[in-house]
């Protein structure tokens, strides 16, 4: 099974959603036609802009009014042909609010919200602060998609590895990855280190469970703090199959291929392995894996060890 | 058999200051060019050209990054200030062919000082800082340009700059990089040989030297500096082979200035207060 997606290196206006909803229509428009794409790829927080502080009040909306302001972009741009999209997006839930990402079909009626992804992993440190605005998600969830099962991934839910481990482990062939990444680190060679640390970080998922990775990430500065770009993909045996510059809002297209996640797997029966020995790592009772017990003393929070 | 021995690599400062100045300049290029054009929709800028090296890195990368005719270079010397400086400073110029003014400040710093004559030369060279900025804003708003802050990561740590004054413009493209990279920066740039080569000074008053004022190099200074600001106690950085004196000096400048860094304090008596409880991003 093949299948084609173009990730698409967005640069929002912060805060101006309806500039942005115009940008992402006429992508939409520029990829229609015979080489319409099964799948496009946007980053986290791609419409409002991430470091957004506060206003993440203003600018959070439903997953269904999400998923009709997307489909609102598409038939603007006169495209009838049905598409498959990922955006990320600030999600309130009744009075809770997440850092999410959305796998919506466009063209078959009704926009149809595939799967919903809140962040696990609320980046709370240094210049990041977003457990002072949005709840984490719990779950990481496995879904359908035309080139079989997929999970998303949003930015810091990457940096532990154990996320897209689940993620395999729960069948996912393809790792889509939105994220905003203020690059810093000026050391490198033509590139920034934040920069290269993505790039291991997703070439290393993408060969140890034999996945494709799509990562697909803003560029643009947020006051101050530039969105370092360099959108990638990767193919199962870790290898890079396209990559974006640092600095400039562009799209690029890969082509999925399911026979190279067989081979990939016959060559390197990692996962399979894991599969095997998964019990005996997370039934390990020196794990601090029961709920509300703490990782040093044992004891359930709020009771004094007695 | 006697195994070979590999030494413990040699203990290096835990964070490298070297730059990769070709990325750099093109990151700090974009950034100027976002935040001019892009969000606010103004495309020049202005700036105090001082004959530093500081203010003629971002004369390089305002030309780059808006063309030279779409940035103005402004010397504004006080009666005292070196006439060398005014020469380096035209050299920038010169190479860039950018547009260019002088304002002499002596008048109006005088004609303030003549009301403070005890004014000792501190004062006196915040007065003249000060002063530069009134000059620059109002220039900006005739030029309908942006200023542009020259301020470096070092000095602004160090709190060697008048508060409101120097670090006053809404941009700064060089505040996050230390002196020693502002040189590297530099010399990629080819920014003339005569500024990379003088001692820094603020020239404020004669014969004066940021080294001299701050008691220590700067390629001290900023080791140091990057390590304190990565978390590395006293004893930490001095086993890195830093003076006890070196280490303390560094610190107490950095710890008695934080207030320099911030906004002016408010007293919060509200569950609404502006940064504190109404958080809203610059660019919003």
């Amino acid at each position: 099974m093949v299948r084609d997606v173009a990730v698409v290196q967005f640069k929002p206006r912060k805060g101006d959603v309806a500039a942005n909803v115009a940008a992402l229509r006429d992508i939409f428009a520029q990829l229609a036609g015979a080489e319409q794409p099964d799948l496009i790829v946007l980053p986290e927080a791609a419409l409002t802009g991430y470091f957004v502080e506060g206003a993440v009040y203003d600018l959070a909306v439903t997953a269904d009014e999400f998923a009709e302001r997307i489909a609102g972009a598409y038939r603007e741009a006169g495209v009838t042909s049905p598409l498959d999209v990922v955006c990320g997006f600030y999600e309130k839930d009744g009075g809770t609010f997440y850092n999410s990402a959305m796998y919506v079909r466009l063209g078959e009626g009704a926009p149809r919200i595939v799967h919903v992804h809140r962040k696990l992993f609320l980046a709370t440190y240094g210049v990041f602060d977003e457990q002072r605005f949005l709840t984490r998600g719990r779950r990481m969830s496995v879904f359908p998609t035309p080139f079989g099962p997929a999970a998303m991934i949003i930015c810091e839910d990457a940096w532990h590895s154990l996320v897209p481990t689940v993620a395999a482990l729960k069948g996912a062939n393809l790792l889509i990855v939105p994220s905003a990444s203020p690059g810093r680190g000026l050391r490198g060679n033509g590139e920034l280190e934040s920069t290269t640390r993505w790039q291991a970080l997703l070439s290393a998922m993408a060969v140890e469970h034999g996945v494709y990775v799509v990562y697909s990430a803003l560029t643009g500065f947020e006051g101050g703090k530039g969105m370092s770009g360099s959108s990638c993909a990767y193919g199962p045996h870790g290898n890079l199959l396209n990559r974006a510059p640092a600095l400039d809002p562009c799209i690029f297209r890969v082509r999925l291929d399911s026979a190279e996640i067989d081979i990939a797997r016959a060559r390197f029966p990692l996962l399979g392995d894991l599969n095997d020995v998964l019990p005996d790592l997370l039934l390990d009772d020196e794990l601090p894996l029961q709920r509300g017990v703490s990782a040093t003393n044992g004891s359930p929070k709020g009771e004094v060890p007695s | 058999m006697i195994l070979p021995v590999y030494d413990e690599p040699r203990r290096a400062p835990a964070r490298d200051l070297e730059i990769d100045a070709a990325m750099t300049a093109r990151w700090l290029e974009a950034f100027l060019r976002d935040e001019l054009i892009e969000r606010r929709g103004i495309h020049k800028a202005v700036l105090g050209l001082s004959g530093g090296i500081d203010s003629a890195v971002v004369a390089y990368l305002c030309a780059s990054a808006l063309g030279p005719a779409n940035v103005t270079a402004i010397r504004m010397p006080y009666r005292t200030s070196s006439p060398a400086s005014l020469a380096d400073a035209q050299l920038v110029i010169d190479a860039l062919g950018m547009e260019s003014m002088t304002i002499d400040i002596s008048a109006a710093v005088d004609g303030y000082l003549q009301m403070a004559p005890e004014a000792d030369a501190r004062r006196r060279g915040n007065v003249m800082a000060r002063t530069r900025m009134i000059a620059l804003f109002d220039q900006s708003a005739r030029l309908d340009a942006l200023p542009i802050g020259t301020g470096n990561k070092t000095e602004r740590l160090m709190g060697y700059f008048t508060w409101h004054a120097d670090d006053s413009p809404p941009l700064n493209p060089i505040g996050d990089l230390f002196k020693t990279q502002v040189w590297a920066l530099a010399r990629y740039l080819g920014v003339p040989s005569a500024l990379i080569d003088k001692p820094p000074s603020a020239d404020l008053e004669a014969d004066q030297t940021d080294e001299g004022d701050l008691g220590i190099t700067y390629l001290r200074a900023d080791e140091i500096l990057s390590l304190i600001l990565l978390g590395y106690d006293d004893a930490h950085i001095v086993d890195r082979n830093f003076t006890v004196e070196d280490v303390k000096l560094v610190r107490r400048r950095v710890d008695t200035t934080h207030w320099k860094r911030h906004l002016p304090t408010t007293a919060l008596v509200s569950g609404t207060a502006i940064n504190e409880f109404y958080l809203r991003p610059v660019d919003y």
